[in-house]
């Protein structure tokens, strides 16, 4: 018999383990980086510290469809919108820093508005240049994207298999949109060749190591946040709404209503886990909203373990250490690969990678 | 006693459908603390007057009262709920993914909202309550079991109990027995007697052997209309009964 204490107790272990490791990632990544000698076979080069801080971002976008899917049962297959949306909120400030050292050198206007004979900054850019300012864009734009979208979708009562379809359209939607030069999002090429982060050299190994600091933090509070959540009674009724919605309208909760706060409030992890992406891999483009990504994310969770949060994280890290070893070696094969975990995964590990941890693998929660 | 003093006081009620009249002129009444039992065939409009009293169908007449002066046909479903009529369906429906405890506690009154539930804690007298309320529904050894994994009658008692926490005065009950097995029933007319007192609780049953045990007054319903109605006993001398009973 699986008790709730012994449940409960269980989240915890996972969870205090989880941050244990994110607190000597965020020792050990400087250490090795800047302790250790260039010339040692130890030293921790930019390209693995720039590879392992785009992984933690991609746990927070992991992080964010786990909080959603697996406690509530809503399968987004366009949160990859989200974290664009933070990435190109991020984007607009780094490109603003680049100032007069662009190609074309212009003090306001970004290379690509030069390029097509633009005279002044369209008014969306404006504010971009102050920090403060596009760190609450960061959040804001996946936020109101995710309470405009939820709201029409959550009101219809729009949920399961079609929920996931209008998701897809949203995002592919978006690429459309930010592939055309006319956006003033850099069409195609997107944002590159940044230069500084409040002033701070972007290709300097230092500020690679802060950025990679700033993500495990930003990680941990994010997952921190989540489980207060699923853990508080709200996250109760999250659980109740996944397993009997119109019951739990019945006893009087106003589903929607929960489920329209915790999409936004996933959205608002999933920008800010691509605000911190941008400027670690030093680019955005549309190709970022593909439909493809937002289906890689769920895949990560479900590889991971559904439903526990850490477990998620853990999916989105060893299928991306896969993907980046598999598309070095066999690229053509990649595809296929994700496929079959996918299917395998659910054939045989409902509970994922976290299931078969904790011996378990068998039991659905 | 006055027409005021009655618990619920059902006047004249029908309802048709496409010209069927599912109620007909049907009137009837329960008493605080009272458990009365209703039977009657297939189609005799139990659960169409169960849906009247909780405000999910409208009749084309007649009226509808709760305790002193409270106008049923005037009130929502959930304004109904929370004037203290709590209603249990025929199909079991607890959270499957949730603990009997998690269970009963989503059924307590107070915040709906999520910031507000996000926040909120439970409180020493809600605790109480709950422990109250398992123990009345014997499930205590079973509190942090999954909903999954209790056995049918298990859940049906779940689901009273979960109604149980809103503290309502009346508890209309849909065949509560249906399903189970002797033992379990055996438990659930203990259970269903010991409320009557705190609560008026009406059972619409099927199994007459389960009505004999649980009944003092039984009303017989037939055509949307009261035929009888008296104890176990007179009630399965009555005539019309028998002709009603044998005659399908
Ligand atoms: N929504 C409805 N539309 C049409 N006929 C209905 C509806 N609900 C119930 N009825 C009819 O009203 C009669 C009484 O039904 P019901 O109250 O469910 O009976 P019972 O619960 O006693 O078996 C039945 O003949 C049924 O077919
Ligand atoms: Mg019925």
């Amino acid at each position: 018999m699986l008790s709730f204490r012994n449940w409960g107790a269980g989240g915890d272990r996972g969870g205090a383990w989880f941050l244990a490791v994110l607190a000597v990632v965020a020792v050990a990544v400087p250490v090795f980086n800047q302790a250790v000698t260039q010339s040692s076979p130890f030293h921790l080069s930019a390209f693995g510290i720039t590879l392992i801080g785009k992984y933690l971002c991609y746990g927070m976008l992991a992080l964010s469809v786990d909080l959603i899917w697996g406690y509530c049962g809503i399968l987004s297959l366009g949160h990859a919108a989200f974290f664009s949306l933070g990435g190109y909120a991020m984007g607009m400030y780094l490109m603003r820093q680049i100032g007069a050292r662009g190609v074309y050198g212009d003090p306001i206007l970004p290379d690509f508005m030069v390029f097509l004979n633009w005279k002044a900054l369209p008014w969306f850019w404006y504010g971009f240049n102050h920090f403060p300012f596009a760190l609450v864009m960061m959040a804001l734009a996946p936020a109101s994207l995710a309470l405009v979208f939820g709201w029409f979708a959550f009101r219809s009562r729009v949920t399961g298999v079609y929920f996931s379809i209008i998701t897809q359209a949203l995002t592919y939607a978006l690429m459309l949109a930010f592939f055309r030069n006319d956006m003033g999002f850099g069409g195609n090429n997107g944002f590159t060749d940044f230069k500084e982060i409040l002033g701070f050299d972007l290709h300097s190994d230092r500020v690679r190591v802060v950025l990679l600091v700033v993500s495990t933090a930003a990680l941990a509070a994010s997952y921190t946040a989540c489980r207060a959540i699923v853990q508080s009674r709200a996250g109760r009724v999250i659980r109740a709404i996944r397993d009997a919605e119109s019951r739990t309208r019945f006893l009087g909760y106003p589903v929607e209503s929960f489920k329209l706060w915790l999409f936004v409030f996933s959205a608002v992890i999933a920008g800010v886990g691509g605000a911190l992406y941008v400027p670690q891999v030093g680019i955005i483009n549309p190709g970022e909203f593909a439909p493809i990504n937002s289906i890689e994310a769920v895949i990560w969770v479900a590889v991971g373990g559904r439903g526990t949060l850490y477990g998620a994280i853990a999916g989105a890290v060893l299928v991306n250490y896969a993907k980046t070893y598999l598309t070095g070696a066999f690229p053509e094969v990649w595809l296929y690969v994700l496929g079959a975990l996918f299917v395998l995964v659910t054939l045989f590990l409902p509970r994922g990678i976290v299931g078969l941890a904790s011996g378990r693998g068998d039991e659905k929660r | 006693m006055t027409v005021r003093d009655k618990r619920l006081y059902l006047e004249d009620l029908t309802v048709s459908f496409d010209g069927f009249k599912a109620l007909n002129k049907l009137s009837l009444y329960v008493d605080p603390g009272e458990l009365l039992c209703i039977i009657g065939p297939n189609g005799a409009g139990k659960t169409t007057m169960m849906d009247v009293i909780t405000g999910k169908t409208r009749p084309d007449s007649g009226t509808a009262w709760f305790g002193r002066g409270i106008d049923l046909l005037t009130l929502t479903e959930p304004e109904i709920v929370s004037a203290g009529i709590g209603r249990k369906f025929q199909k079991p429906s607890v959270f499957e993914q949730l603990t009997v405890l998690e269970n009963l506690e989503l059924a307590l009154s107070g915040p709906r909202s999520f910031p507000k539930m996000l926040r909120a804690r439970i409180t020493p007298a809600q605790q109480e309550r709950i422990d109250q309320v398992l123990e009345i529904i014997g499930l205590s050894p079973l509190r942090a079991s999954l909903g999954s994994i209790l056995a049918h009658g298990q859940k049906q008692w779940l689901e009273i109990g979960m109604l149980l926490m809103l503290n309502p005065e009346l508890l209309l009950v849909d065949e509560p027995v249906a399903g189970m097995t002797p033992h379990e029933i055996e438990r659930t007319a203990e259970l269903l007697r010991s409320l009557a007192g705190t609560h008026s609780v009406v059972v619409v049953e099927h199994d007459m052997s389960f009505v004999r045990s649980i009944a003092r007054r039984v009303i017989v319903l037939h055509e949307g209309q009261v035929i009888a109605e008296g104890d176990m006993d007179k009630v399965q001398k009555d005539a019309r009964v028998i002709e009603v009973y044998l005659g399908v």
